[in-house]
């Protein structure tokens, strides 16, 4: 996995826009001097009212701008998605390694949420890459417009059946998803997902079994080798900080 | 005034630049054995707070003193070393074997292990014999009198206080579970201050002893308030992982509030709370 230095020093950046994509809200902030970094990598949003910041990858890039996809599922993601133009927050990142773009033949999978990383992975990799998308409904679903041309897969029928063979499998979805694809892709690239109070190696709340041995997530990730994470013992649900 | 991390609220090797910006760093608790920790999830946000139950893991003695000491003594910044065990032993044999630090803390009171409870003096005595290093206990304000705990350590060759750890408490996710893994964890943050102000300015009184305040300071005012009820250092915990930056903030922060509060160095602070009786008359 690629790896830079960590930040040590949040920024503020000031709301550039925020859009309704299905039941998502994509939270568009002004870039300032932040780095985008390399897909996959985390930024630490400050979620207005609440103590902790929350965890969120790079959806997409625009000239100036950083944008994030955000799910409101708890107070946290709730309280951005209820940001307006103009308001800012504390920003601190790009944290954590992010996907290997030297892959042959890539292709990208997501289910869910996990969709949010995918547009900037596909913007990096050039812009024909191939998408499969999974989602639990139609309503979800409307979050494929950021991928055109995905292939998308709704309610029961699941995304990892649609994968074909000889592909570079970069992933992004919930954990049951995700183990799928690594018993089947031992090699590809998966974005993980644990609570997080830091996202910089300071409060060792976001441990994953990775390797055989809990370890930090926002050191080690959130993106991984399908090889280091398949023999994961605990259940890591979401859990942890409400969202 | 020296400004310090709380033990187990950052890892110098994995921040160097935040370390840096500290008068001292303080490792997470070193035990004799190695431990992975608790079972994920470990965290959980609480209203201004959040419950932790990290298990204290760490890498062991062993490790720690060949691997993760000499690597933190490139940092250039003091070390305090926290020590845990399970018995007196544990802490005492850990003791014996660091060498130059600028101190050693007892973590008497992590409410992840089995507490002991009573035992803190003879943990403190045991440690004192086994080392000239200055000794810190830190304390748990679970205790109902934490200023007896603070005269019993005094007691048995203290050189200072730790004030305070975490409370356990107690966190349901939306199906009535609760949300950490092993159930209970330790409460940091904002909802500690009181407890901690509390626990600074008894101890205080009781002892003399130079006090490390901590609990819940976010903000240059609050470690005003701690050097205010005794404290002479203070320790910044769960306000380092929203805000890395959070040590140059709140020093400059404590500088405008001396500057405030009519007070010319933080090293004057130290104490000078006033007493109930002369800060509220009754309106006639």
């Amino acid at each position: 996995m690629s790896s830079v230095p960590q930040p040590s020093r949040r920024s503020r950046s000031r709301v550039a826009g925020s859009e309704r994509v299905g039941p998502y809200t994509l939270l568009r902030l002004e870039r300032g001097a932040l780095d985008p970094g390399v897909p996959g990598q985390f930024f630490m949003l400050e979620a207005p009212g609440r103590l902790l910041p929350r965890p969120f990858s790079l959806c997409l890039a625009p000239p100036g701008e950083l944008a994030f996809l955000v799910d409101p599922i708890g107070p946290g993601t709730e309280a951005l998605c209820a940001l307006e133009r103009g308001d800012d927050i504390a920003v601190l990142g790009p944290l954590g390694s992010g996907y290997r773009l030297d892959v042959e033949r890539p292709l990208l999978v997501a289910g869910g949420i996990g969709i949010a990383p995918l547009p900037y992975l596909r913007e990096r990799l050039g812009g024909g890459t191939p998408v499969l998308l999974g989602f639990r409904s139609a309503a979800h679903a409307e979050a494929a417009e950021l991928l055109p041309g995905a292939q998308v897969a709704i309610g029961p029928e699941l995304v990892t059946d649609l994968v074909p063979d000889g592909y570079d499998v970069l992933a992004c979805g919930p954990e049951p998803m995700l183990h799928v694809v690594a018993e089947r892709w031992p090699d590809s690239q998966l974005a993980w997902e644990a609570p997080m109070a830091c996202g910089y190696g300071a409060c060792y709340g976001c441990v994953v079994e990775i390797d055989g041995a809990l370890k930090r997530l926002c050191l080690e990730g959130p993106v991984l080798d399908a090889a280091r994470v398949r023999k994961l013992q605990f259940a890591t649900s979401r859990g942890g900080v409400a969202a | 005034m020296r400004l310090l991390n709380a033990s187990g609220c950052l890892d110098a090797l994995a921040a160097p630049q935040v370390a840096r910006e500290l008068d001292g760093f303080v490792t997470k608790t070193v035990t004799p054995l190695p431990r992975e920790g608790s079972a994920p999830p470990r965290i959980a946000e609480t209203a201004h707070g959040m419950l932790n139950s990290i298990g204290l893991a760490n890498p062991g003695r062993e490790r720690f003193l060949a691997d993760h000491l000499p690597r933190l003594r490139e940092l250039g910044v003091p070390l305090w070393v926290s020590v845990g065990g399970f018995c007196a032993e544990d802490y005492a044999e850990t003791c014996a074997a660091l060498g130059d630090v600028e101190a050693v803390e007892l973590n008497l009171s992590c409410p992840n292990v089995d507490e002991a409870a009573d035992s803190a003096a003879e943990i403190v005595a045991a440690c004192r014999a086994a080392t000239r290093l200055p000794l810190y206990a830190k304390l748990s304000a679970a205790h109902p009198d934490v200023a007896e705990v603070a005269r019993a350590v005094a007691a048995a060759g203290a050189d200072g206080l730790s004030l305070i750890n975490t409370l356990r408490g107690l966190a349901l996710d939306r199906g009535l579970r609760p949300v950490l893994a092993r159930g209970s964890g330790g409460l940091s943050g904002p909802s500690l201050k009181p407890v901690a102000l509390h626990a600074v300015a008894a101890c205080h009184a009781a002892t003399g002893l130079p006090i490390i305040g901590m609990g819940g300071i976010t903000t240059g005012r609050d470690a005003l308030e701690f050097l205010a009820c005794g404290a002479r250092d203070v320790a910044l915990g769960t306000v380092l992982f929203s805000d890395p930056s959070a040590p140059g903030r709140v020093r400059a922060e404590l500088d405008a509030a001396c500057a405030e509060a009519g007070v010319v160095s933080s090293d004057d602070a130290t104490g000078i709370a006033k007493s109930p009786e002369n800060s509220r008359k009754v309106p006639a």
